[in-house]
């Protein structure tokens, strides 16, 4: 009687543990599926960016023989070096462009034709040929072998994304001018180069001359001002609210706050900064002092929680020490606890500011979504920042700016995995256990 | 140890930022506006900016109302010089200009546009009338004189002569002037060819418009964005979608999408041009006339801007997909722009 009990009993058991064992594995195979399909996703995602954005980084030029025509570039006898700069850059170097393409395709006759063929070269071409008399006024007279930047369509003619086999009216390359090229590339005229201009200039309307260095350098002045100001309010407020502050409702008040204040979404904060930093304060719109105030509210919360955990996470022992030994409250925190919760505190603060890099939302408030050449020199002049500058080539007609958007995104995601990796290093190398 | 670098560094970073801090001047143009005209407002900002000793001015999208919104909010450096427009000035925006010491605006046409509604190549071309387009998309039709819940799905169900294909559009969001503009051009013209509800107008204007211009929200219109691309990227992938947007995005991606007649016009230079395509508008921008010696280079944009080299047939505008105005016109505007003709009130 009791062995059958007994025995019912571990069979029923020994279901039970079955069916245990068979819902561990559904859950093992549901959380592998999960991270295989964000892989997957992820994959995905670099392979789109990588086959657009690689070909950004490269651009096409054609090599032409221009004469430096003494009778359009003009007497420049008995002048001095800036009044020969000044009389070089008022001169009409397109025509000097033009009539050497003429005598490459003597052919080529009336107006039309000649635009068309005049298009095959950027209109950056033009400041191409004015730095080279510039820099040597014995060029004037001589016939120079220029390797002249392609205009875009050209560009992505040579790359392959405008295809020869539709209709003439229905790309951007017309047979005439498709015919020229291929003149030129049986001459070995057309060459592929690294792009520079890319690294170097600021933003252009054409997407051959486009470049990412106007963003880069605000993105950096914005997050300088922001590291400026959220890093030392964030490390001072933690340790304050940690180490100093009575505990009582006012501080758990402040606790909740802070945390709450964390999940908010980042418009809100460019809203705070329009009506604060520009409507009471009368700041400069699309400066980057603005936008780095901004975005330090934004990364305040993230850097005191950090901090915070990391002055928390050093043993009290050590304080104990200190203040056994005589040393000031004070004392002991600035010379034991806060040096040794410095890797946390910073893991925190770059993060931070990595997520800073990558907002647009606040900037746009405030005016840094804007179309800004000059490459900005200081917090006050207008720019714009990397992600902002993605937003908008990404919203451009021109077909040649989709590759500048993928490699845009490339630079951004090159440079937050160099942040993230310095936060990883960061903590591995000045990481204490106890 | 490390405290005492961290206070070094920081003292010079604070130090770093004090300098190269300069005085706050505007010897830079300041522009804000339609996101429409701003490809072709950047356009001449680059090139004013290479040509002349001025620095080139910023140029914000901040959309048509946005940017009169900004414009009209004073005199003086931190209100922006010039706004970019995809319709013209409405007179509650003069008032409120006027309330804030802008009396003298100068308005300046740059050119028309004209609003396409595309397909991909890979499909069909189709030819749509505005009563057409008003009734597949309009939120309530008029069936027999009653107004019911658009019933639509398919595009034979608008008009027995169009395909069986869903009525599925990609189109601008409500903050967009290109929205406002099809609204007014497209979905009211095609609202009037009602008699019954062209009788409302004359009755009840507000119910008149609350008729014309809404647009269903029940996923055969989808809101895509201000993101143009994106539209032409869906397109491509989706070929009986059909998008809304501007010339200038055709014009760019002509081998792959292709724009469908209206009233029996093709969306073309040419016809946009001479007005013959019924969905096309006028493009604009204002500038403060209180500013206009007060910051540097206004005159000389102005003049770049109406420049045959820019605005002209041939100009680098047109390349960009901007429809010129007719000789005479342009020649008249030049001369009104350069004398900073003020709108009359």
């Amino acid at each position: 009687m009791t062995d059958l009990k007994q025995n019912t009993a571990s069979l029923k058991s020994q279901a039970r543990l079955k069916k245990r064992y068979r819902k561990e594995r559904l859950f093992k195979a549901i959380g592998l599926s999960g991270l295989l399909s964000g892989l997957l996703a992820l994959t995905i995602m670099m392979i789109s960016i990588l086959s657009t954005g690689l070909s950004g980084f490269s651009e096409t030029r054609i090599k032409f023989d221009i004469y430096m025509d003494p009778e359009i570039i003009g007497s420049t006898d008995g002048y001095d070096e800036t009044e020969y700069r000044d009389h070089i850059a008022q001169i009409n170097h397109s025509t000097l462009i033009r009539n050497s393409l003429k005598i490459k395709f003597s052919d080529v006759k009336g107006r039309r034709d000649v635009f068309n063929l005049q298009k095959l070269v950027s209109s950056g071409s033009r400041e191409e040929v004015r730095r080279l008399l510039i820099e040597d006024k014995n060029l004037i007279g001589k016939t120079i072998a220029m390797d002249l930047l392609a205009s875009s369509n050209v560009d992505m003619y040579v790359k392959g994304q405008i295809s020869r086999d539709v209709n003439q009216s229905e790309r951007k390359i017309s047979d005439r001018q498709l015919a020229w090229l291929d003149i030129l590339e049986s001459e070995g005229r057309i060459l592929k180069g690294f792009n520079w201009k890319f690294f170097s200039t600021g933003d252009s309307r054409e997407p051959e001359l486009a470049g990412i260095l106007g963003a880069a350098m605000g993105s950096f002045l914005t997050l300088l001002v922001t590291l400026l100001i959220a890093f030392p309010i964030g490390v001072a407020s933690a340790l304050y609210l940690e180490e100093f502050a009575p505990h009582n409702k006012w501080t758990d008040l402040i606790e909740i706050n802070i945390n709450n204040l964390a999940a908010v979404p980042s418009i809100i904060f460019g809203l705070l900064g329009l009506a604060i930093f520009l409507n009471v304060f009368n700041m400069p719109r699309s400066a980057p002092l603005v936008g780095g105030l901004t975005l330090a509210l934004m990364t305040l919360p993230t850097i005191i929680i950090s901090s915070r955990a990391a002055i928390r996470a050093v043993p009290p022992s050590i304080r104990d020490a200190a203040i056994g030994m005589g040393a000031s409250n004070l004392q002991a925190q600035f010379h034991h606890v806060l040096p040794l919760s410095m890797p946390g505190i910073m893991t925190g603060t770059i993060i931070g500011m990595a997520q800073a890099l990558g907002e647009t939302a606040p900037l746009l408030m405030i005016g840094m979504v804007a179309f800004i050449v000059d490459v900005p020199q200081g917090v006050l002049d207008a720019a714009t920042a990397l992600p902002v500058q993605i937003f908008l080539w990404a919203d451009s007609p021109e077909r040649g700016f989709m590759e500048k958007t993928s490699a845009a995104i490339i630079v951004l995601l090159v440079f937050l995995i160099m942040m993230n990796g310095l936060a990883i290093w960061v903590r591995h190398k000045f990481e204490k256990r106890w | 140890m490390l405290t005492k670098n961290i206070s070094v560094f920081l003292g010079a970073t604070v130090l770093t930022v004090a300098i190269i801090s300069p005085a706050i001047a505007r010897d830079q143009i300041r522009i804000v506006g339609s996101s429409t005209v701003y490809p072709f407002a950047t356009a001449v900002a680059e090139e004013f900016g290479r040509k002349t000793k001025f620095k080139t001015p910023v140029v914000e999208s901040t959309g048509s109302g946005g940017g009169l919104k900004l414009f009209c909010e004073g005199v003086g450096e931190k209100y922006p010089d010039i706004t970019n427009a995809s319709r013209s000035i409405k007179s509650s925006e003069i008032k409120r200009c006027a309330k804030n010491g802008i009396t003298e605006i100068v308005e300046v046409k740059v050119g028309f546009d004209g609003i396409v509604i595309a397909n991909s190549k890979k499909s069909e071309r189709i030819e749509l009338s505005l009563r057409d387009i008003w009734t597949a998309l309009a939120t309530e039709i008029s069936v027999n004189g009653v107004m019911v819940t658009n019933p639509h799905k398919f595009w034979n169900q608008v008009n027995p002569t169009l395909p069986h294909k869903k009525i599925e559009i990609l189109g601008p969001p409500p903050t967009s002037g290109t929205r406002d503009a099809f609204m007014e051009l497209a979905m009211e013209g095609g609202c009037k060819t009602y008699p019954e509800i062209k009788a409302i107008k004359k009755k009840n204007k507000k119910a008149y418009k609350a008729i014309c211009h809404t647009i269903r929200e029940d996923g055969a219109y989808i809101e895509a964005g201000e993101n143009d691309n994106l539209i032409v990227g869906k397109l491509q992938a989706n070929p009986d979608a059909f998008g809304i947007f501007g010339y200038s995005f055709l014009d760019q991606n002509s081998d792959v999408i292709q724009g469908n007649l209206v009233n029996g016009k093709e969306p073309t230079f040419d016809n946009i041009s001479n007005g013959s395509y019924p969905v096309s508008r006028s493009l604009y921008f204002y500038i403060k006339k209180a500013h206009v010696d007060k910051t540097s280079g206004i005159r000389e944009y102005l003049k770049e801007f109406t420049s045959e080299n820019a605005m002209g047939e041939y100009g680098y505008l047109a390349e960009k997909g901007l429809i010129p105005m007719p000789t005479a016109e342009l020649e008249k505007m030049r001369e009104d722009a350069k004398n900073l003709v003020t709108l009359s009130n």
